[in-house]
């Protein structure tokens, strides 16, 4: 599956961004687990958002699809303030998640799973066209699943992380969020995945991935976010940065303060 | 994967070489079932094997128990309750639990009692008001749980006082108040039988709804490219349930014959399976009690599932009520107190309904409601009295709740919890 091999350049970003974040704040009690960020994910890119632990990179991807809403900051989608407050507004507005703990029905069957929310039907759910469809995503997954009928509490880790991604895919979402989504796959699977992303790059979708596999971040993405405590601390193009550059920045051996002269850092220009 | 397949190609759910039996035919329904069970999903089985053993026992201690006659009047027992225990069942599926069912059952036969006498009412207005008021009632439970986050067993244990304290209001004085025996709902619920005739009739209709629904089933599965039963085993199953279904009828027929009451009952049983497992609402029901947040995140409201499913339960607590009121042709301050509540509960439980949420059956309301009424049935055969018939009904209940909690541990160690 090489339907698109031009490096990770940027060379079909949209001119203006698909979504765009200004000061997002949340606290979760006297946590202040996002202060001030800024993001901007442009249709047709890979934008890879790093950090270490307890940076805040899922607080921020749950507060875009409405688990938590912002405290304060601004949201922009397509050009037009949006509010996002409930996941069926993220979900309207066409941004699908794969969250870190997946999120998956332990008692409903990987059909059930897949298209929850969004099932196919009319009054009656037609359930052969759901399992057909359902196959075929899993197919372009190259997913190991020996039945779609079975409860998703007996998939494996790798399994049901491969249906939440395809689950993610139903749809034609504007922008997929992935929190971390090769973190319990095979070799093949994680090569599938980083395909998809690649694919869905190609198509024109704005991706957000989240990982700590930086060789992963360095095969597929075309800017890196970094969040440090909670704060923006740099923006990277990858095209022109170095793999030591970015880990200093997610360790904080370099600060946004600190590096505001350096050559590799590029200020979010809108 | 192009649109039209060449039969002898591989069937979508089939290419993963680990599928061991093939689902197409006889041979591959039995292998799943035997898979299922080894992993700890039992389903409707230790429910049917105990169903067998306590109605075996009950006719070797007496020759009556089994007899057209007890069976017929055992299930026109059933119904009644029956209805009010398929309202726990969907309560049971969100993982919440409505203690009150059974004051509100008695709420709905008060307002039935002076609806038809007193207030002179026609009798579809005072149904009409029974079922308006357990919709309120479930609805202010809803709201309370949705947006104060009371748990559940608290909001309906108050409920229950309260609204055993409306049904006393209601009766006023007298505390009891007779229905008049010309009133359609007493002859409904007492006098009402399948004509003979009729009765196979409508077994045969049912057997062939059955292969209808099947062969649709198996016609839409080819058409997506999927394995489906094979007609031999559609014609077998089939053939069991019209012969199960026509001798059931012709033994029964040998007395008074299949009751409304009852039929009315089965036929809400169905409706609700279909709701359950073929609509919108039934997926969201089931998602809301496997995973809560993960229903929230998947754009479902789940507010919304919670109050349409405590408005139901209380809803089919009233009919519930209405329907015993018809019965014994009476309401009063004893209509629905005492075991009612912990009957309905015990049937939902017995019938295989997971008291953890998320796994279950309309179909359980059924199955435990008979097991119920087959207990207090054959004690009164027995004449052992009223203690002896709680203690056997807890005793069976614990056993139904030990039986959910096991597999559940056996599910957790099979990596399916
Ligand atoms: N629901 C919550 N309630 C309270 N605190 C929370 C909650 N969710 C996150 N936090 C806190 O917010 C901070 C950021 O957490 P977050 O999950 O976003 O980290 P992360 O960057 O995704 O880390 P990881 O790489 O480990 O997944 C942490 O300090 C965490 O304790
Ligand atoms: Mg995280």
């Amino acid at each position: 599956m090489t339907d698109d091999d031009t490096s990770p350049t940027t060379t079909g970003r949209s001119a203006s961004p698909l979504l765009s974040l200004r000061g997002i704040n949340k606290t979760f009690g006297a946590v202040r687990a996002l202060s001030g960020v800024d993001l901007d994910v442009y249709g047709g890119e890979v934008v890879a958002l790093l950090g270490d632990n307890g940076a805040g990179k899922s607080t921020l991807v749950k507060v875009l699809a409405g688990v938590h809403p912002a405290d304060a900051g601004t949201i922009t989608f397509k050009g037009a303030i949006a509010n996002i407050s409930t996941p069926a507004d993220a979900k309207a507005l066409g941004i699908a998640t794969i969250f870190q703990d997946l999120a998956l029905c332990d008692n409903l069957d990987v059909v059930g799973n897949l298209f929850l929310g969004r099932e196919t039907g009319g009054f009656f759910l037609s359930e052969e066209q759901m399992e057909e469809e359902a196959w075929g995503l899993l197919r372009q997954l190259s997913a190991k699943i020996p039945s779609v009928r079975i409860p998703i509490a007996s998939l494996s880790g790798g399994q049901r992380q491969t249906v939440a991604i395809a689950r993610a895919l139903i749809g034609e979402p504007a922008i997929v969020m992935l929190d971390e989504p090769t973190a319990a796959l095979g070799v093949q699977q994680t090569q599938e995945v980083l395909n998809m992303i690649d694919r869905l790059r190609s198509r024109g979708h704005g991706v957000v991935l989240i990982t700590h596999n930086m060789a992963d971040v360095m095969s597929v993405a075309d800017r890196a976010v970094v969040i440090r405590l909670g704060r923006n601390n740099g923006d990277f193009h990858m095209a022109t940065t170095t793999h030591a550059d970015i880990v200093a920045a997610i360790t904080g051996a370099v600060t946004v303060e600190a590096a505001a002269t350096g050559v590799d850092l590029e200020g979010i220009s809108v | 994967m192009s649109a039209s397949a060449p039969p002898t190609k591989t069937r979508l759910d089939q290419q993963d070489e680990r599928i061991i039996n093939a689902t197409d035919g006889l041979r591959g329904a039995l292998g799943s079932t035997v898979s299922r069970v080894r992993s700890g999903d039992l389903g409707a089985i230790p429910v049917i094997a105990g169903t067998v053993v306590i109605f075996v026992v009950f006719q070797i201690l007496n020759q009556f128990f089994l007899s057209p006659a007890n069976l017929s009047n055992l299930l026109t027992e059933c119904a009644a309750l029956g209805v009010i225990a398929l309202g726990i069942v969907v309560v049971l599926l969100v993982a919440q639990i409505d203690l009150s069912v059974g004051s509100m059952s008695g709420v709905a036969s008060a307002i039935l009692g002076v609806g038809l006498t007193q207030a002179g009412y026609p009798l579809w207005l005072t149904v009409l008001i029974a079922i308006a008021v357990g919709a309120v009632v479930g609805l202010i439970y809803g709201a309370s749980f949705n947006y104060i986050r009371m748990p559940s067993f608290v909001i309906t244990l108050a409920g229950l006082l309260i609204l055993l304290g409306l049904q006393l209001k209601i009766l006023g004085p007298n505390g009891s108040i007779n229905i008049p025996f010309t009133s359609p709902i007493v002859e409904f619920m007492q006098n009402s039988y399948i004509p003979r005739t009729a009765a196979y009739v409508l077994a045969g209709v049912v057997a062939g709804a059955y292969l209808f629904s099947q062969v649709r089933r198996r016609q839409r599965r080819i058409k997506h490219d999927l394995s489906s039963a094979s007609v031999l085993s559609i014609g077998l199953k089939t053939a069991a349930a019209l012969v199960v279904l026509e001798f059931a009828t012709w033994y029964l027929n040998k007395d008074r014959g299949i009751s409304a009451p009852f039929v009315w009952f089965v036929v809400l049983v169905v409706i609700m399976n279909i709701m359950l497992t073929r609509t919108r609402w039934g997926r969201s029901v089931f998602a809301v009690g496997g995973n809560a947040e993960a229903a929230r995140r998947s754009g479902i409201n789940v507010n919304r599932v919670y109050i349409s499913v405590f408005m139901l339960c209380s809803v089919l607590a009233a009919v519930g009520g209405l329907m015993v009121a018809g019965r014994l042709a009476t309401a009063s301050i004893s209509s629905g107190v005492g075991d009612t509540n912990l009957n309905a509960i015990a049937a939902a439980v017995i019938g295989g309904t997971s008291l953890f949420g998320g796994r279950g059956s309309a179909y359980s309301a059924l199955l435990g409601i008979i097991v119920i009424a087959g207990i207090a049935s054959g004690l009164t055969l027995l004449s052992l009295d009223a203690s002896v018939r709680f203690m056997i009904t807890g005793a069976v209940l614990f056993i139904a709740v030990a039986v959910d909690s096991l597999t559940r541990r056996s599910r957790q160690a099979h990596g399916k919890a």
